[in-house]
């Protein structure tokens, strides 16, 4: 199943790697809209897309709300703790109002892995899966995998370490299965109580120390330790944490002489990352947001832009 | 829709002579080429637009800036393509504002590439003119556009295509009017 085929962008497990190249060769000229004095095509004019997020976020909803805004398209954000989700309704009542508001397109986050998947199987509109549990976050993973692209020419066959919480980080799960189709060697590294069982089942490589992992690696994404999830006390602390899996410039040695460092932001300097390495050449941190701009107009176009509409229904 | 060649309309020399005389005309109504770019419609316009440039350098022994134009998220028909265009970048690599602009494009036809790409051009900068130059006018305008240099007008009906074929993409300088094959 190609992602011409498909209405929806639900997650990159579905997606082959000629959807993939797709989507990053599209967001190359999208890139470059970004970067021009009249930040604006008129492509998807008369299109609607509305984000909805039932948990928070700050950079990917107003990046797809100005992806959209730069394609042309009416873009409206719903913020769940102000909306009538509060007043008891239903999630199938919600999205129903929303289709038939006339939307034509839905981004979704939803704290249960799955959510986007039973919505898009429930509306006619076409649903992007901006994070759902601990399942997938393509988006995040397309735009590394641009980023990536960007700076190494390629993304075959290369080494990736993925370092941090991997139990709980669906960005790592779209990365998996994203950089997997490039033949790359993906290696997860992180505590034990943080590791998921079973995870080599997704063709990766486990670790749990930092440096071994980075042992000859040409890129290294470093996750968010998510306070949020860390109820059930799987460390002692954020510091013993640090001490042990805290990315910061000597580690590098370990690594390939032109290491590319990732985080998917928000970051918590002196946790995950060091303050200099986050501030380094090798960090392309800022850069990743730029590119999740292009990445998600690339989208946003692939999507909206042609006659598939009258194929989605 | 199965197309076939009908004949040769145009071969490497014609071509050849059509682009010399085009670069001719252009320095002659821009009064030199101080100011002047010349950017391509992608795709066959690119390879045009390269040649026309290098053409007006060998007669006035300066370079003239060249560009290349991707109008896909400017079209006016994308809603009902039966598949989606490829997105391709626009390498325009100089500031735009104040210069005399020469579009370049293979076929004028019923005008709509041109539309666009004009749009596509200004959002880019704001050109002290455009003007436009073609290799073949088939006429049949659906606009109220028009080219102000043309290698060679050609009639033709609605049932009939016009294939510009260039070496940098088809291997071969030609052009060929093809009909539609009935199946």
């Amino acid at each position: 199943m190609g992602f011409e085929q498909t209405k929806d962008l639900l997650g990159l497990r579905e997606l082959n790697r000629e959807d993939i190249e797709l989507i990053l060769n599209t967001a190359l000229p999208m890139k470059d809209i970004i970067k021009r004095d009249i930040k604006k095509v008129p492509t998807l004019r008369g299109k609607a897309l509305a984000t909805v997020f039932y948990e928070p976020s700050t950079r990917t909803r107003t990046s797809f709300e100005i992806a959209g805004k730069y394609l042309s398209a009416d873009t409206v954000n719903l913020t769940v703790n102000t909306s009538s989700v509060l007043k008891g309704e239903s999630l199938r009542d919600t999205i129903k109002t929303i289709e038939v508001m006339g939307f034509d397109l839905m981004v979704m986050r939803h704290s249960m892995s799955g959510t986007p998947h039973y919505v898009a199987r429930n509306t006619r509109m076409r649903i992007i899966n901006a994070g759902d549990g601990a399942n997938e976050h393509p988006t995040q993973a397309l735009l590394d995998m641009f980023s990536i692209k960007e700076k190494k020419g390629s993304l075959d066959n290369l080494k990736i370490a993925i370092v941090g919480d991997i139990l709980h980080s669906r960005v790592a799960r779209s990365n998996i299965y994203g950089l997997s189709k490039f033949g790359c060697e993906v290696r997860v590294v992180g505590p034990s109580t943080l590791m998921p069982p079973e995870i080599e089942k997704l063709g990766v490589k486990r670790y749990y120390n930092l440096d071994e992992a980075l042992n000859g690696v040409d890129v290294i994404n470093v996750l968010r330790i998510q306070r949020e999830r860390q109820q059930l006390g799987l460390f002692p602390s954020l510091d013993e944490y640090a001490d042990l899996y805290m990315l910061s410039p000597e580690h590098l040695l370990r690594a390939k002489d032109d290491v590319l460092v990732l985080h998917p932001g928000p970051m918590n300097r002196g946790v995950e990352i060091s303050s200099q390495l986050a501030d380094s050449n090798v960090a392309v941190i800022n850069e990743q947001v730029t590119n999740g701009v292009a990445v998600r107009m690339a989208l946003l176009f692939l999507m909206m832009g042609g006659a598939k509409d009258e194929i989605a229904n | 829709m199965q197309l076939r060649d009908k004949n040769v309309i145009m071969d490497e020399m014609g071509i050849k002579r059509a682009l010399t005389r085009i670069a001719h005309e252009i320095i002659e109504r821009n009064k030199g080429i101080e100011d002047v770019a010349v950017v391509g419609i992608r795709r066959r316009g690119g390879p045009l637009a390269q040649r026309l440039a290098a053409r007006i350098e060998e007669i006035e022994g300066i370079s003239v800036p060249v560009g290349i134009l991707d109008i896909t998220l400017y079209r006016d028909d994308l809603t009902t393509l039966a598949s989606q265009p490829l997105v391709h970048r626009t390498e325009v690599n100089f500031d735009i504002n104040g210069l005399t602009i020469v579009l370049v494009d293979d076929v004028l036809y019923t005008g709509r590439t041109v539309r666009a790409a004009l749009d596509a051009l200004i959002d880019l900068g704001r050109p002290k003119s455009i003007q436009l130059a073609v290799l073949i006018d088939r006429g049949h305008r659906e606009l109220p556009i028009k080219a102000d240099f043309i290698g060679k007008n050609v009639p033709t009906s609605h049932l009939e295509e016009i294939a510009v074929r260039v070496k940098e993409i088809d291997s071969k300088d030609e052009v060929v009017i093809q009909e539609i094959v009935k199946t």
